[in-house]
């Protein structure tokens, strides 16, 4: 909710700031335009929105997990380090209270921690000591060391003056103390506002997480055999996809019959997710490179077959009619005319494709897999590596982003006309 | 025989619903080799379907269409057809577009080379050959579908109202090269139209049709397109018997419209 309610203030004040600061710099066409407001064509994206908003994300994404590439002004407050005491009051056989202090030392979990030395104190009831990591919990046993144990009935009666029972708590200034049913002090160092590494690691451990698995590699395999695997699949698995479909969505789109026997098996299978194939594929070919391929083959073919016969549907008849009066014959027709008036459909449907099998790879390699950036998150997650989870998660993004912009250029550079007609 | 005779043609399309339409009935007719002919109707008068027909796009239910002696049964290099828009191929350049035909008799670009580049200077598009068709404007466009046509040297030029997207401007220009065009390569050409004043100018012979069944209703023989070669077309215009033709055959069209008008309201 806090982390909403920053993004949310960011958002909004950045809006207002940017509005008055860059308010006339654009004098564009648009500019000019004195309806803007459902004009679509006037909108455009703001690119210092863009750049601030991806800042924004990474700055909360700092600022919460106590980064060292924000500045320390604005983490969020941490986790309480250092020596933390507070006071109990015991009672004990014979009527007598006593007052002692406990002082905790909280320490960051993964390094050496000594145990704070303090004096005993007076009193039958002695000043105790202990250590609690960051963002964990511990039992201190109070009356170990003093003089009546609980043999003559040692019980603590309050904490830092205010009274306690078994299955209370009081709050310190450095945190929780709570009281077992059994009458044993339970502390809980503040946690703070920021999230703890095995939840959500900051940037830094991620970064320095992708150096070291593209350098050591990651069970048995570098970061980029990886990120190959599940390239390479998608790659051969879409290449057969499209090698058959295509074919396949020229046939249903010139002949009656083919039309008729693949009509069925094609608008039943469209609707089918490929996720729910994976199953039987690994029942039939194994959780090996076939099987994957299969799966991703069967996820192209459907698209890629759809996208060539509208390709083909969409063929202005005038154009067939002109190739023919012009003297084509059908051959010449399908060569010049239908496969290149098709190409726009066709990437469209590649485009398509592609995301598909990139998602598809991914899911496949989280069921089953012994290379592949699914594999990776996956393993990884079953031991809590959280900053491996979430470096695959940002590669396997960057990865299909990249794989959409590329087909983004080669729709552009080889069918200039889409759109154009 | 040479030149391109319509003997008799009906074509009657049965609709889903149980109910046909006539679309033509007992259309005869015959044009000779190097006449330019324009057909004027009401919509629904089926001139489309006559000239989807004699290219041999459609098959009509009675009748036929001869061709240089042999009955039409398809389309063929021989008939040349000029779409209204959109008919050009979007992945060739100009160039390659018009010298479309050509290439697909297996010519070799020597042999078409030097009369694809005279026929893009004929329609002024020398300086655009490489150019991609969707850069060019309209009147561009359709300048490129004439050549396309003519450089696939066909006998009979069929043109489905290739002006009728274009502005009033450009259409002038346009016209004075279709006149121009039939002048020099002396083709014969059926064009359609629905504007009065290109019927008449392009119409050495004008057929009016008229509608349900649609048939020939009257033809005239017209001296506007002779006047007009080489000619500026406002000049034509202004020949008293030209705004008497109009006149007439605007009345024409017009009672036919009506009546039509008044047949669905009787039926309504």
């Amino acid at each position: 909710m806090i982390v909403l309610a920053i993004y949310v203030a960011i958002f909004i004040a950045s809006f207002v700031i940017v509005k008055f600061a860059v308010h006339k710099a654009t004098t564009d066409y648009t500019s000019l335009k004195t309806v803007t407001f459902g004009d679509e064509s006037a909108v455009t994206p703001n690119r210092i929105a863009s750049v601030i908003s991806i800042l924004t994300i990474f700055l909360l994404w700092g600022a919460f997990t106590g980064s060292r590439l924000v500045p320390g002004f604005m983490h969020a407050p941490g986790p309480f380090m250092g020596d933390a005491t507070f006071t109990y009051t015991a009672e004990a056989e014979g009527g007598t209270t006593d007052d002692a202090t406990v002082t905790v030392r909280v320490f960051e979990v993964g390094t050496e921690v000594e145990m704070p030395e303090v004096a005993p104190g007076d009193g039958w009831a002695k000043n105790d000591v202990d250590t609690v990591g960051a963002w964990r919990s511990g039992l201190i046993r109070v009356d170990r060391n003093d003089e009546l144990g609980r043999d003559q009935g040692h019980t603590v009666i309050a904490v830092n003056g205010t009274p306690i029972a078994p299955g209370g708590s009081v709050m310190t200034e450095f945190g929780r103390v709570g009281m077992s049913q059994k009458g044993t002090l339970n502390f809980e160092p503040a946690k703070g506002w920021q999230m703890e590494p095995i939840w959500l690691p900051p940037p830094e451990a991620v970064l320095a997480r992708v150096g070291e698995i593209a350098r050591e590699g990651y069970r048995d395999s570098t970061l980029w055999e990886h990120l190959g695997y599940s390239l390479f699949r998608v790659v051969v698995g879409f290449f057969f996809g499209a090698l058959v479909g295509i074919p396949l969505g020229y046939a249903m789109g010139l002949s009656n019959w083919f039309r008729g026997w693949f009509d069925p098996i094609v608008e039943f299978m469209r609707p089918v997710p490929p996720l729910a194939l994976i199953p039987l594929v690994i029942i039939w070919a194994g959780i090996g490179e076939v099987g994957k391929i299969i799966l991703l083959f069967l996820a192209a073919l459907w698209i890629m077959a759809i996208a060539a016969r509208s390709g083909v549907s969409g063929v202005a008849i005038s154009k067939v009619h002109a190739a023919y009066s012009l003297g084509a014959s059908k051959w010449q027709l399908m060569r010049y005319v239908i496969v290149p008036n098709s190409l726009p459909e066709i990437f469209t449907g590649a485009r398509v494709a592609m995301g598909v099998c990139w998602g598809t790879v991914v899911a496949a390699e989280l069921v089953a897999a012994e290379k592949g950036a699914g594999m990776m998150i996956m393993v990884a997650s079953k031991f809590q590596l959280t900053d491996i989870v979430i470096m695959g998660i940002i590669l396997i993004g960057v990865i299909g982003f990249g794989i959409d912009i590329l087909m983004r250029w080669a729709e552009k550079t080889l069918v200039p006309w889409k759109g154009r007609i | 025989m040479s030149g391109l005779s319509i003997e008799n043609l009906s074509m009657r399309f049965d609709l889903p619903n149980g109910t046909s339409v006539q679309a033509l009935k007992d259309v005869t007719l015959s044009i000779k080799e190097g006449e330019i002919m324009s057909v004027l109707g009401p919509s629904g008068c089926g001139k489309t379907t006559l000239l989807n027909i004699v290219a041999g796009f459609l098959a009509p239910t009675d009748g036929q269409v001869v061709m240089n002696g042999h009955r039409v049964s398809g389309p063929d290099a021989e008939r040349g057809m000029v779409f209204q828009q959109g008919a050009l191929f979007e992945w060739m350049s100009v160039r390659d577009n018009v010298s479309f035909g050509p290439r697909m008799a297996g010519q070799r670009e020597r042999d078409w080379a030097g009369n694809v580049d005279h026929l893009l200077d004929v329609v002024g598009l020398r300086d655009f050959k490489e150019k991609a068709v969707y850069e060019l404007s309209g009147g561009m466009q359709q300048r490129v579908a004439l050549a396309r046509c003519l450089a696939n040297d066909p006998d009979v030029i069929l043109m489905d109202e290739p002006l009728g997207a274009l502005d009033a401007l450009t259409r002038e220009k346009m016209q004075s090269l279709v006149l121009r065009l039939w002048k020099e390569t002396g083709k014969t050409i059926i064009l359609i139209t629905h504007s009065v004043e290109e019927a008449l100018l392009l119409g050495e012979r004008l057929l009016v049709m008229a509608p349900r069944p649609g048939r020939i209703h009257r033809e005239y023989n017209l001296p506007f397109a002779d006047l007009g070669v080489g000619q500026d077309l406002r000049e034509v215009k202004k020949h008293p018997d030209f705004a008497l033709r109009r006149e007439e055959i605007l009345g024409m069209i017009w009672d036919m419209e009506e009546e039509i008008m008044g047949r669905q309201e009787q039926s309504a």
